[in-house]
């Protein structure tokens, strides 16, 4: 049954046809439910299915991924250590980096060779890790800039106010709109830099609403964020998926993970090394490897083929580790 | 007092001269570039050579009318704007002005050259294609006219009211621009092009844009100057002409759309206010000869000028029009 529903894609259900289950809008989490946890496995509605991509700078293989597989209406985390490739994924999904090998397509439509601006049109629209707020406009400005299809955009038609006024009109309504939902209508007409670290990543979360897009792709939403206001952004990421798009989102707070989303996916050194629902990401041999390395739990006495084997992999999980390093001290065996 | 006042007239003169509305039109066009898009143009000489050199050559080599000659102008602006942008738009601002201000050299070397000397005049450039459009003033272009003390011919009073024309209108059409939603993608690349990109714009075809159309108001600033002086002479477009247009336009205000205008006149006016009145101050012996001598002050004007930018800068760095709130964003 939830493989049926997911094929008729969370874009088209509505919530009185659905009025039998207890949350209507998790959709896709019920739809996912009866997946098997492993790499690469097939989802009922794919949004966006990654083939063989691989990233490599130098002789660093920054991503590596097979096949990957992002459930259409559904909010699907990414997460890893640091340096795992998570960035680099996102950059090349949506055009900002080009890879050495590899297909990805959205709704079944290759993005490969395609510019970012062409894929942001398709309907997949990014934020960034550092938060591009643009300081010199006004916040209404953001907002107007994110709308599709202006007619005032062109440089004919900007001579011909009569030509874009009416829309322009129109997205100004659908701006105020979003920025009164994001509480940031009382600075529509500020600078948009001087507004706070977390009003930015507010303000531009909007400013990709504005696009309508199909799937939002949010590179760490919540870093920097005090709790207050992450509560806030993860209400609206949660209302993303009600009103059906699909969500990526690279984060570090397994809380914020665990409570959003529907699937999560694990990279580690470029490739993913797990996938499943949220609550299966913490008993993953192969995540708990990837972030507290490999041997944080074996006993201290070891022959000595062991420990050499040791030392090398817990060198290996030290580059990997990344700010996880406080919580692991603990657990990890003393190798040097 | 009455050479005050004489300083004053003449230096009234420059402000509303040939010379005021060629800089102005160059910063309108380095406005367009870096004020508004972010880019940074340091050859905009280069389009203006190529607007007087597009009359000039049109008309007194091949012989054809002006009005084709202005067309043929424009044109070559426009070649050029593209020839520069096309390969280094995509990367990163600095390349385009290392390109830009290699161009401008290297394009006015070119034009005085021996080899180009059959088309271009060479060193002594080219002259006498200025005929048809003096004839259509609507005033006797032989004698001379006195304005507010000061003295203009017929001829320089004509381009100076068409140079004018010129300022206003591509003044209107910078403002319309501006407000419309192209000119807020232009604002939105200057803050962050990647910011843009992913917003679904075509970035690149939003920078050319700008390029071509501040290129084009450049060309007609080379126009204005080679029909008031009647000549086109390669020298006449060196390099340091677009750091001055730089220096009215960061004057006046960048990214404002009368910033340019006003810091043009502003500058020409305080150029030549120093001239007159130190040249004034010395002969009545004012200011004695072991300080200063007249043959000293053509440098010492731009001296004054630098000292006056490093003031602007420190008291009032949004320039003249320009909003402080605005300029402090990037102290943060």
């Amino acid at each position: 049954m939830p493989a049926d529903i997911g094929s008729h894609g969370a874009h088209a259900a509505r919530p009185d046809e659905l009025s039998g289950q207890a949350a209507p809008q998790r959709l896709a989490q019920a739809a996912l439910r009866d997946l098997p946890w492993e790499v690469g496995v097939a989802k009922p509605d794919p949004a966006i299915v990654v083939d063989g991509v691989t990233r490599t700078f130098g002789g660093l293989t920054a991503v590596s991924v097979d096949h990957l597989e992002i459930q259409r209406g559904g909010i699907t985390g990414l997460i890893g250590p640091n340096g795992a490739g998570k960035t680099t994924l996102f950059n090349l999904l949506t055009g900002f980096d080009q890879p050495n090998t590899g297909t990805w397509s959205f709704d079944g439509r290759p993005l490969g060779k395609l510019s970012p601006h062409q894929v942001a049109r398709l309907g997949v629209v990014r934020t960034f890790q550092l938060t591009k707020a643009l300081s010199r406009l006004t916040v209404l400005q953001n907002m107007l800039l994110g709308a599709q299809g202006q007619r005032g955009e062109s440089f004919a038609r900007a001579l011909l106010p009569g030509t874009w006024r009416a829309q322009e009109k129109a997205n100004t309504e659908r701006a105020m709109e979003l920025l009164r939902r994001f509480k940031l209508d009382a600075k529509k007409d500020d600078f948009a830099g001087i507004l706070s670290g977390g009003q930015r990543k507010l303000l531009e979360m909007a400013r990709a609403l504005m696009s309508e897009p199909k799937v939002v792709m949010l590179d760490e939403p919540m870093a920097g964020v005090n709790p207050a206001l992450t509560q806030s952004l993860l209400g609206h990421v949660k209302d993303l998926r009600e009103e059906g798009m699909t969500v990526i989102f690279v984060e570090h707070d397994m809380d914020v993970v665990r409570d959003i989303s529907d699937w999560v996916v694990v990279m580690a050194a470029g490739q993913v090394i797990a996938e499943g629902p949220p609550e299966s990401i913490s008993q993953n041999k192969a995540v708990v490897d990837a972030y507290l390395g490999a041997h944080h739990d074996a006993p201290l006495t070891v022959e000595d083929e062991d420990r050499m084997l040791a030392e090398d992999e817990a060198a290996l999980a030290e580059e990997r580790r990344g700010r996880h390093s406080a919580d692991t001290t603990d657990g990890k065996r003393t190798t040097r | 007092m009455s050479e005050l006042i004489n300083a004053f007239a003449i230096a009234g003169k420059a402000a509303l001269g040939f010379q005021a509305i060629f800089f102005a039109l160059l910063a309108i066009g380095i406005n367009v570039h870096f004020g508004y898009t972010g880019l940074l143009n340091f050859g905009q000489i280069a389009f203006a050579m190529l607007g007087g050199f597009g009359i000039a050559i049109s008309v007194s080599q091949w012989g054809l009318p002006f009005w084709v000659g202005v067309l043929v102008g424009v044109a070559a602006a426009v070649v050029l704007a593209l020839l520069l942008g096309l390969p280094t738009l995509r990367l990163r601002a600095d390349y385009l002005a290392i390109v830009t201000i290699a161009t401008a050299e290297g394009l006015r070397l070119v034009f005085r050259s021996v080899s180009a000397t059959p088309v271009t005049g060479g060193t002594r450039g080219l002259s006498a294609f200025n005929r048809d459009f003096i004839d259509l003033a609507p005033w006797d272009t032989g004698r001379r006219y006195d304005i507010l003390g000061t003295s203009w011919s017929g001829g320089e009073l004509w381009v100076a009211a068409v140079g004018w024309l010129l300022v206003i209108l591509f003044s209107l059409l910078v403002w319309q621009l501006m407000r419309s939603p192209w000119g807020r993608v232009l604002k939105a690349i200057r803050e962050d092009e990647d910011a843009v990109r992913a917003l679904g714009k075509n970035v690149y075809a939003y920078k050319l844009q700008a390029l071509v159309l501040g290129g084009v108001f450049g060309a007609f600033g080379g126009m204005v100057y080679a029909v008031n002086t009647g000549s086109a002479n390669p020298d006449q477009y060196q390099n340091p002409n677009t750091f001055l247009a730089y220096a009215a336009l960061i004057l006046g205000g960048a990214a404002r759309v009368l910033g340019p205008v006003i810091g043009s006149m502003l500058l020409l006016f305080i150029l030549q206010f120093a001239d007159t009145g130190l040249r004034a101050l010395i002969s009545n012996g004012v200011i004695p000869d072991e300080l200063l001598t007249s043959t000293d002050v053509a440098q010492i004007r731009f001296v004054l000028v630098g000292l006056g930018l490093i003031l602007l800068l420190v008291f009032r760095p949004q320039g003249i029009f320009g909003d402080r709130r605005e300029v402090m964003l990037d102290a943060r």
